[in-house]
C-alpha cells in the first residue's frame, strides 16, 4: 500500500460528506466516487449509509456496479456502513427482489431490522482493539442474521454482531461517521487499508 | 467475540438528525397511494411523503387541507421499504402525535396544509419522531430549529412547478449564512435581533459556516435541471411533490430527477437524463397565484 492512500467515498447518495470529513481529519486524500473513472483512482473505498435501494439503482445507472464488483474481487479495502454493509453482504432479507449485492463478505443481513425511525437509537459499544466505549448511532439499522466462518466479530450489541471484518472488508451496522469519534475510521486505515 | 454493553437510547437529536444525514443527495417524492409509492421506490427515491392530495390539487380544490387518513399512510408504509414521511398542519400537535403513533419516519410540519395555529408551531422537542419544517429565510429556519426541527427544507412555492421561489428561499438562507460567516462577534447579536432567532444558533453558524441541521429544497421543482440547480445552490437533497405525478410520464421523470440529484455538477449526465421525458407539469406563474403557501409559518 502506498504511503498516503487515496480513499474514495461512494457519493451516489447518503452520508458521504460525514465520512469524507472524518477521513480528511486523519490526513488521507479523499475523493468522491460517482463514476467508474473516479473509482479507478482510489486505493480503498467507503460505502456510506443511505438508502440501499437508491444506491442499487444508481450503481447500475452509473455503470459502477461491474467495475466495483471486480475491484472487490481483487481485494479492494472497503468499509461499508449500514446501507453500505447491506450492499456488501451475501444475502439480503427485506430488500427488493431486484436488489443486487456484491457478496464481498460472507454474511446475510436483514434490512430495517430494528423497526422504523422512532426505534433508531444510540448505544455504547465495546470494540475489539479500542480502549473505552465507542458511541454508536443506529439509524433504521440492518441486523446481521448469518455469519460465515471466516468473519471476525469486532463488536456486538444485544448479542448481535454489529462490526465485522473478513479480509479486506469491514462492515458496520451503525454509523461511525455520525458520532464525532474517528477511531473506527482509523482502525479501517491502519488495519484494513494498510494490510490490503 | 466481545461482550455487548448498554442498550438503546432513542429519540436523541443525533438519532433524529441522523436519518436526515442518510437522505442527503436523494429525492423525497410526494405520493398519494401505494402504487405511486412503488413507482417512487423503483425510481430510486430515498423516501416518500404520504399525502392525500399533491399540492397542485390542494390549490385547485381549495378548502381545508389536513393530515392524511391513517389507513392511507399505513397502506403506503406496507408498500415500500424506504422511509415514509407524512404532513401535519402547522401547530397541530395532535396530528403529529397520531403520525408518531403510526410510526412515520419523519413528520413534515407543513405550510402546504391549512395551519391549525396562527401563532405557535409544534414543540418538536416533545417528540421521538423527527420533524422537518419549511423556511423562506434564515430567521424562520432558526426558529424552527430552536423548536426542535431536525431538518429544514426551503419552502419554495408548492404545487406550482415553478422553481423561482425555491431559488429565492435557498439564496436567502445560504446568502445570510455566508454573510454571518464574515460578521464579527458584536455583529452576531444584531444578526440574531434582525433574524428574530436565538443568539447561540447564530453564533454556531458563524463558527461552522452551515445550518446546524441538514438543508433540503422543496416547492416547485419539476425537472432534472431544477433538482440539479437546487443542489448547486447548496441544498443537500430535494423534495419533489406535484412535479413527478402531475407530469405526463412519472416513472422515467422520477428516475431522471434521482440521477440528476446525484450527478448535479455533471452537465453531460444532466443532458442525458433530461432527454425524452415527455411533458413536465404545466406550472403556474407567481402572478397567477391566489394563495401563497410559503407565507404560512411564523
Amino acid at each position: 500500500m502506498v504511503a498516503t492512500p487515496t480513499v474514495g467515498v461512494l457519493a451516489l447518495q447518503g452520508a458521504f460528506e460525514s465520512h469524507a470529513r472524518a477521513l480528511s481529519g486523519l490526513g488521507v486524500d479523499v475523493t468522491e466516487v460517482r463514476t467508474p473513472d473516479q473509482l479507478a483512482t482510489v486505493d480503498a473505498l467507503i460505502m456510506p449509509g443511505g438508502e440501499s435501494t437508491t444506491m442499487s439503482m444508481l450503481l447500475e445507472s452509473s455503470g459502477l456496479f461491474d467495475p466495483l464488483a471486480e475491484r472487490l474481487d481483487h481485494g479492494l479495502a472497503v468499509l461499508g456502513t449500514c446501507a453500505g454493509m447491506i450492499l456488501l453482504a451475501d444475502g439480503i432479507e427485506g430488500g427488493r427482489a431486484d436488489q443486487r449485492s456484491f457478496a464481498a463478505i460472507d454474511i446475510d443481513v436483514s434490512r430495517n431490522a430494528y423497526g422504523r425511525q422512532i426505534e433508531s437509537f444510540e448505544a455504547d459499544l465495546t470494540v475489539d482493539g479500542l480502549n473505552g466505549v465507542f458511541p454508536a448511532v443506529f439509524i433504521r439499522a440492518p441486523q446481521i442474521t448469518r455469519l460465515g466462518t471466516d468473519v471476525e466479530v469486532l463488536a456486538s450489541h444485544e448479542g448481535l454482531p454489529v462490526l465485522c471484518r473478513s479480509g479486506s472488508v469491514l462492515v458496520a451496522a451503525f454509523h461511525p461517521e455520525l458520532s464525532g469519534d474517528d477511531r473506527i475510521h482509523r482502525l479501517f486505515l491502519e488495519q484494513v487499508v494498510a494490510g490490503a | 467475540m466481545t461482550e455487548q454493553s448498554s442498550s438503546r437510547h432513542t429519540g436523541s437529536q443525533l438519532v433524529k438528525r441522523g436519518l436526515a444525514e442518510m437522505l442527503k443527495g436523494g429525492v423525497i417524492m410526494d405520493v398519494v397511494n401505494a402504487e405511486q409509492a412503488k413507482v417512487a421506490e423503483d425510481a430510486g427515491a430515498v423516501a416518500v411523503m404520504a399525502l392525500e392530495r399533491v399540492p397542485a390539487d390542494i390549490r385547485v380544490d381549495g378548502g381545508v387541507a389536513r393530515m392524511s387518513d391513517p389507513e392511507m399512510i399505513e397502506g403506503i408504509q406496507a408498500a415500500v421499504t424506504i422511509p415514509v414521511m407524512a404532513k401535519a398542519r402547522i401547530g397541530h400537535f395532535v396530528e403529529a402525535q397520531i403520525l408518531q403513533s403510526l410510526g412515520v419516519d419523519y413528520v413534515d410540519e407543513s405550510e402546504v396544509l391549512t395551519p391549525a395555529d396562527e401563532a405557535h408551531h409544534i414543540d418538536k422537542w416533545a417528540f421521538t419522531v423527527p420533524f422537518v419544517c419549511g423556511a423562506t429565510n434564515l430567521g424562520e429556519a432558526l426558529r424552527r430549529i430552536s423548536e426542535g426541527a431536525c431538518m429544514i427544507r426551503s419552502k419554495g412555492e408548492a404545487g406550482t412547478g415553478n422553481v423561482i421561489e425555491a431559488v429565492r428561499h435557498l439564496r436567502s438562507i445560504l446568502g445570510d449564512i455566508r454573510k454571518i460567516g464574515q460578521a464579527d462577534s458584536a455583529e452576531l447579536f444584531d444578526w440574531a435581533k434582525r433574524l428574530q432567532a436565538p443568539v447561540p444558533l447564530v453564533q454556531e453558524i458563524a463558527e461552522t459556516g452551515e445550518l446546524p441541521v441538514p438543508l433540503f429544497c422543496a416547492g416547485g421543482l419539476a425537472t432534472p435541471a431544477d433538482a440539479a440547480m437546487a443542489m448547486q445552490l447548496g441544498a443537500q437533497a430535494v423534495f419533489v411533490g406535484s412535479g413527478i405525478f402531475k407530469s405526463a410520464d412519472p416513472a422515467p421523470r422520477a428516475k431522471a430527477i434521482v440521477e440528476a440529484t446525484t450527478n448535479y455538477e455533471d452537465a453531460a449526465i444532466l443532458a442525458k437524463v433530461s432527454r425524452g421525458l415527455g411533458a413536465p407539469m404545466t406550472g403556474i406563474g407567481m402572478d397567477e397565484l391566489d394563495v401563497k403557501l410559503a407565507d404560512r409559518g411564523w
